[in-house]
């Protein structure tokens, strides 16, 4: 019998599992950036929900922090963007393997 | 036994190493660069640290007369230096009366050769460099001395050895110079390796490297019994390094190449300290030797064979140095002579004389090669007397002492030699012979070094005669000194018979020796002793008053023996080559060294060291090689793996958490 906890910890399991698909397979920067948005808010439900069921406050103090980080980290990562677009020509992750051994 | 401790010893051995780290290190910094340095400035520092030595050595030795024991010794106790296992080495130093007497030649010559350096070095570059290696040898030499136990011993025999290398090598920038510092080196390595592997059994089988206990248990007759299985084995292999040290046969053949240093480093060096490190080990560890008669003998055959040998070789030298150098092997070989027939005392006595009137006689060479405007080779030489009149003469007082003329201090010293070549019950006759044979040669190569270089027809070039000048005061100073010394010294050790005829003089040397080197009692006793000595000593006089004359006045005219004797052309080239030693040398043990190494440089090294260095160099490159695909330069290729690596450790925490 499947519970309203269970149900929306599975949500943010999809939720994670989509944006975890999304950073691993897709070639466009952007849609990477906003896969890891994804895992970030994934993992803030599966917070939140926990919290609510185990009454108590920690998980939701936790979300705020992860909010701000992934804000931080979006502006970071949208910078890295553009001058990889600079230097590049192109946002596809593919053409930026410099590093290649 | 008595001893007091003091901060003396220690001092004295600290002096020349200041000496050294102000040359060394502080003028050089000042100056900025060795060859910088003048020559008044280094030699100056040089010498006043030496000087303090001496000084400090004079006073030990003053207390020394002072102290009412039986055996006095000053000692230092500086830090414990080495302690584990049973093996306790202390930094410890300790002057009594035989090390006294070394103490003061060391500083007192080496003083008058830092002098005489400061003159000769003058126009040298780097004299900064030299003075530094002086001051360092003298350093090793106090502590090869003064050294309590064979470990430091065994430090100041390194230490000379290297600051021998040094110096025979300071030109280095002449092949052959430095050639010959690494012979000398490689040759010293050899003797000691026996040094090594004596000073290792000793300590196996007495437990103790300290040089008083050694001599204190073997008093012990239990400890004596239980060591006389090896004894001859130990005694040996000391006596093997005291044949690298001080040039005795086979390893003599690094001396004569010892020469092309600086004649001042050949006076200090090798002829007045470092090579008769060999004989004060010896009579140092006298009571060790004694208990071996087998080994005894071997150190009087190879003395007095040596002697004769290395004698024969200097007759047909025609460098300076070169008779000077054979002449030291061949004086050396007097002094283990005396040490193999059990007269201790007299080896320390003629080690006494010879480092006057060889220290002088080379110092005088070094005068002689100064003026003649770096000549060595006498036969380039000749009729000196009149340019040289100081050299001449103190020269000529040099080579009346080694050549045994009575009354100069060759005479006592060597008459004694002889006397106990015979007298003693370890003598024998073929000892005394070969003894008689040598004295007589050294008169002989003497008189004619001697003529060869001052009397007879100018043989010099006209642009060398041109600038013959007597040498500077500061270069004369040491040699009259020394002269006096050469003359006189004798005294300190004048035979009974002589003694009694100038009124009951003793024999002062034995007299201060007695309590660290006992004299070994005479078997003849009344009239039948002064009998015997006075056939010996009016026969050895007469022996070599003519033997000198001859060689001054047979070589006026003529430069060799063949000039002379038509029929020994023969034997004089094989004297010229020096037996061919070198020769036999390189064809067997050389060769057989160098074919073994590059052996062992074909296979060993080529095959194994590099094998398994440059294997190991492409194995990693190999690995490297097939792990490369996996740096994709793919961010999230490297993704996935973080998240196949994340599972997999989530995996492995479940299951050991379950």
């Amino acid at each position: 019998m499947l519970t309203n906890e269970m149900l929306i910890q599975l949500l943010a399991a999809f939720l994670f599992s989509v944006g975890l698909l999304v950073v691993l397979l897709r070639r466009d920067t952007i849609m990477v950036l906003m896969g890891i948005e994804l895992l970030l808010n994934s993992a803030n439900l599966s917070l939140v929900a926990f919290s609510k069921s185990a009454m108590m406050i920690d998980g939701q103090m936790q979300v705020f922090f992860v909010i701000t980080i992934a804000a931080a980290e979006s502006a970071i990562g949208l910078s890295i963007l553009v001058n990889l677009y600079r230097n590049f020509g192109s946002i596809k992750t593919q053409n930026a393997t410099t590093l290649r051994g | 036994m008595e001893s007091v401790y003091s901060y003396l010893p220690a001092l004295i051995l600290i002096s020349p190493l200041v000496g050294f780290f102000i040359n060394g290190v502080v003028l050089p910094l000042k100056y900025k660069g060795y060859a910088k340095t003048p020559a008044n400035v280094a030699g100056g520092v040089a010498t006043l640290f030496i000087f303090l030595s001496f000084l400090m050595g004079l006073k030990v030795f003053s207390s020394l007369q002072g102290m009412n024991s039986s055996a006095p010794a000053i000692m230092s106790y500086c830090f414990e230096w080495f302690n584990f296992g049973g093996l306790n080495i202390p930094f410890e130093l300790r002057i009594d009366k035989l090390s006294g007497i070394l103490v003061l030649i060391i500083t007192g010559i080496g003083t008058l050769i830092h002098v005489y350096s400061t003159s000769y070095m003058h126009d040298e570059e780097c004299v900064g460099r030299y003075f530094s290696y002086l001051n360092l040898f003298c350093f090793n030499m106090l502590l090869l001395v003064m050294g309590n136990n064979l470990p430091l011993l065994f430090f100041g025999w390194e230490g000379v050895g290297l600051c021998s290398y040094l110096l025979i090598g300071f030109w280095y920038t002449e092949t052959e110079k430095a050639n010959a510092g690494k012979k000398a080196f490689v040759v010293n390595r050899v003797g000691d390796l026996g040094f090594l592997i004596g000073m290792f059994l000793l300590f196996r089988e007495l437990g103790t490297l300290t040089l008083t206990d050694i001599n204190l248990l073997l008093q012990d007759a239990q400890v004596v019994a239980k060591i006389m299985p090896s004894v001859t084995l130990i005694c040996v292999s000391l006596f093997v390094g005291a044949t690298g040290k001080s040039a005795q046969m086979p390893l003599y053949v690094w001396l004569p190449d010892a020469m092309s240093g600086p004649t001042p480093v050949s006076a200090l060096i090798h002829a007045a300290t470092m090579v008769t490190a060999g004989v004060y080990m010896i009579a140092r560890l006298h009571p060790l030797f004694s208990l071996s008669e087998t080994a005894l003998t071997l150190v009087a055959h190879v003395g007095a064979f040596t002697a004769l040998f290395a004698g024969s070789i200097a007759i047909a030298q025609s460098d300076i140095k070169k008779v000077l150098a054979y002449s030291t092997v061949s004086q050396l070989g007097f002094m283990f002579l005396a040490c193999g027939v059990g007269a201790y005392q007299t080896a320390v006595f003629h080690l006494m004389t010879h480092a006057f009137f060889k220290a002088l006689l080379f110092l005088g060479s070094g005068s002689v090669i100064h003026a003649c405007s770096g000549e060595q080779d006498m036969t380039k030489m000749g009729g000196l007397k009149k340019y040289l009149p100081h050299t001449h003469f103190t020269m000529l007082i040099g080579s009346l002492a080694i050549s045994g003329i009575p009354f100069f201090s060759g005479f006592f010293s060597k008459d004694e030699i002889l006397y106990s070549a015979i007298a003693l019950p370890n003598g024998y006759s073929l000892l005394f012979i070969v003894g008689v044979l040598t004295a007589a040669l050294t008169a002989f190569y003497t008189g004619r070094m001697m003529s060869l270089t001052f009397y007879g027809k100018e043989r010099m070039s006209h642009d060398v005669k041109h600038h013959l000048h007597e040498s500077p005061f500061l270069m004369t100073f040491p040699l009259y000194v020394l002269a006096a010394l050469a003359a006189f010294g004798g005294f300190l050790g004048v035979p009974h018979l002589l003694g009694n005829f100038l009124g009951h003089m003793p024999h002062y040397l034995a007299t201060w020796l007695d309590p660290v080197v006992p004299m070994k009692e005479l078997p003849l006793v009344g009239i039948k002793l002064l009998l015997h000595e006075a056939v010996v000593m009016i026969g050895s006089s007469i022996i070599a008053i003519v033997s000198f004359g001859l060689g001054i006045k047979l070589f006026k005219s003529h430069l060799y023996l063949t000039d002379m004797l038509k029929g020994i052309k023969g034997f004089h080239v094989v004297l010229e080559n020096k037996y061919f030693v070198d020769e036999f040398y390189d064809k067997t043990v050389i060769r057989f060294v160098k074919k073994l190494s590059e052996l062992s440089a074909a296979i060993i090294d080529k095959l194994v060291i590099d094998g398994a260095v440059n294997g190991l160099g492409n194995g990693v490159r190999k690995v490297g090689s097939s792990l490369r695909i996996l740096q994709t330069g793919d961010i999230q290729t490297y993704g996935l793996m973080m998240l196949f690596g994340l599972l997999a450790l989530t995996a492995l925490i479940l299951k050991i958490l379950m």
